[in-house]
């Protein structure tokens, strides 16, 4: 336990202040939202003390926020939320988006109910296994020429649906319709597109997965109708991000970045909050870039699911219509937006950085499509390959975390320790046991990866519904899940 | 000597090198790198390849000597696991690395590793030579 412990102040039951005197050189306060139990595990590694770190970023805006999910990461803490003023002087840090560019989560519906997939779910599963590439240093089936990466890092999920990779309704239903404006290919540095390379359509390693999900749970019957979900129906859940491609931008940008602060004038507390104004050169040149590896992450999600469809209408010998696996929303929790706010009433541009945080706009967002007008923003939240995850909506409440939510469970034990745990059992086993079938490439992946080394998603939820900042739709339990 | 052990990070894998003197470090670092990638136990080498890096300071040396082999092992596919450094200075490292084809020992790869980060990392002198932690972002 460091010393934060007794200078943190509770502000209600879900939300706890740092205050701006706890370290010098924090322009604003932190934030952090938990409840009262899952302080200690917070409090316990240096997480807490990014959240104060973040606070000191030229022209932080609000506080430096951390969702119920916080966990130690690169420079941000992993949860955390944090936004620049552009026109005065405000930062973008690369630390502050994180390695894997626009990781995210997508979740679709399907019309089978649990015991339409039981009979046939080791099939399903086997078969994913089979069709998704997955794993370290996976390589998948799509293969495009320089020129043709180009255009896909400009134009993200559309160039791959428009080249059969699903359909134009799948863009509707993702955040920037999967094609966020601003990608600068040039900013791409040749070792990312050869990092990228080959990439395009494979799962990937580590928390990445594919889950066949069944509701478990509704909350909300009226918002669970619109998104076309009710309980015992069997839904699909795809994270991944931007592979290679995305860490090395981040990489060359973040090195890049330690260099060229003294010549803003700018001074961070750790190397790895290396940032530059939004405005300079340098800010625009990674915004471009990160926007590639973005647009990047969007196709890549896209071919995972157009696979997967592919997969379970062969299994089940249905076309796609009978399935129904229409994309509810994909979402990106690591990524950095320019957006406008009103702040003590003065319409401001702002930067917000979601460091392993889910944007969540309300109802009424212009940004919205019609189908989610009324509802707010689907927010996808997924948890660990034991236990639960969750479909929230956005609510006008999270206006003071910039339309900002959790992302998932959060790590609560190391990989080693994790691994120890694991020792002389099988995690397989146990899952099957609870009538989970799983497949993983990884050696030791699967303990890694076990639920224990997770917090409790249900109480990282809880505490984001508590507080306001979105609302619960309804909670799926996995029945069968793909590792990389 | 330990050439490294794991130590434990709540989200990503940490681990603390060992070394006489700076060459050593570097080896044992890279080693240690693909053992967490890898299980390097009793894989032979059949490619040898130069490898030279530069950094401002010998921490950021360390860290483009690492992302160097990282980009290698992800672009040509290349397992390496031993590591012969030639010349080394505080800002200037080259060394001729030896590897194997991944193709056939796809059941060794263990760990994703995304990055080396540049978390905690500093280069420490003591009794027994020098010593670092390393954070890779998995």
């Amino acid at each position: 336990m460091n010393g934060l412990h007794s200078q943190l102040e509770k502000i209600d039951r879900f939300r706890w202040r740092i205050p701006e005197s706890y370290k010098t050189g924090m322009r604003v306060d932190g934030v952090i939202y938990a409840s009262k139990d899952m302080l200690d595990a917070i409090l316990s590694d240096k997480a807490a003390d990014q959240v104060a770190n973040v606070a000191f970023l030229p022209g932080i805006v609000k506080h430096s926020f951390a969702m119920p999910d916080i966990h130690w990461g690169y420079g941000f803490p992993i949860g955390g939320v944090a936004a620049t003023d552009v026109d005065a002087g405000g930062v973008i840090s690369p630390g502050g988006v994180g390695f894997d560019i626009n990781c995210g989560i997508r979740l679709t519906r399907s019309n089978l109910s649990e015991k339409d997939v039981r009979p046939k779910l080791k099939e399903l599963v086997y078969a994913l296994y089979n069709e998704v590439p997955a794993g370290v240093g996976s390589k998948g089936d799509i293969r495009v020429s320089a020129h043709e990466e180009r255009k896909l890092l400009a134009e993200g999920a559309r160039w791959v649906v428009e080249h059969g990779y699903g359909n134009k309704e799948d863009l509707e239903y993702t955040e920037e319709r999967g094609e966020i404006k601003g990608a600068d290919p040039d900013g791409v540095s040749p070792r990312a597109y050869e990092r990228g390379k080959n990439q395009s359509g494979t799962l990937g390693s580590g928390n990445h997965f594919l889950e066949v999900q069944v509701v478990d749970t509704v909350y909300d019957n009226g918002l669970a109708e619109i998104f076309g979900l009710e309980k015992d129906r069997v839904t699909l859940m795809i994270h991944s991000g931007s592979r290679g491609l995305g860490y090395q931008v981040c990489d060359e940008y973040a090195r890049d970045f330690i260099h060229i602060m003294s010549k803003y004038g700018i001074e961070v507390p750790d190397k790895q909050l290396a940032c530059a104004p939004v405005n300079s050169p340098e800010g625009k040149a990674y915004l471009g870039a990160m926007r590639c590896a973005a647009n990047y992450a969007w196709a890549n999600r896209q071919c995972l699911m157009h696979l997967a469809r592919n997969v379970f209408e062969k299994v089940f010998g249905m076309g796609p219509k009978d399935l129904g696996m229409d994309l509810i929303y994909d979402v990106a929790h690591n990524i950095a937006k320019i957006e406008k706010y009103d702040i003590d009433g003065k319409e401001k541009t702002l930067c917000v950085h979601r460091k392993g945080a889910t944007r969540a706009f309300p109802p009424g967002h212009p940004e919205l499509p019609e189908k989610y007008k009324k509802t707010g923003q689907p927010v996808i939240i997924p948890g660990d390959m034991g236990r639960n995850s969750y479909l929230l909506a956005g609510t006008e409440g999270a206006k003071e975390t910039f339309y900002s939510t959790c992302h998932g469970a959060g790590r609560l034990m190391s990989r080693s320790a994790a691994i120890r745990a694991g020792k002389g059992r099988s995690i397989a086993r146990e899952l099957e046991d609870k009538g989970i079938i799983v497949k993983s490439t990884g050696r030791e992946l699967l303990s890694e990866e076990m639920p224990d080394a997770y917090k409790d998603v249900n109480q990282v939820v809880k505490v984001v519904h508590g507080a306001g900042i979105s609302k619960c739709v309804c909670r799926m339990r996995p029945i069968g899940v793909i590792k990389g | 000597m330990l050439r490294y052990e794991q130590f434990p990070h709540t989200a990503d894998i940490g681990i603390r090198v060992f070394g006489k003197d700076l060459k050593e470090l570097f080896a044992n670092a890279a080693f240690g790198m693909f053992d967490v990638i890898a299980d390097l136990e009793g894989i032979r080498t059949s490619a040898e390849e130069v490898v030279e890096a530069a950094g401002e300071t010998p921490e950021e040396l360390l860290v483009a000597w690492l992302d160097e082999l990282l980009y290698r092992f992800c672009t040509k596919d290349i397992i390496y696991s031993k590591f012969e450094i030639e010349e080394i200075s505080d800002n200037r490292i080259k060394a001729k690395v030896f590897g194997r084809p991944a193709a056939a020992n796809r059941n060794r790869l263990k760990v994703e590793i995304k990055a080396v980060t540049y978390g905690g990392l500093e280069i420490k002198k003591t009794t027994a030579g020098y010593q670092v932690e390393i954070i890779f972002d998995v």
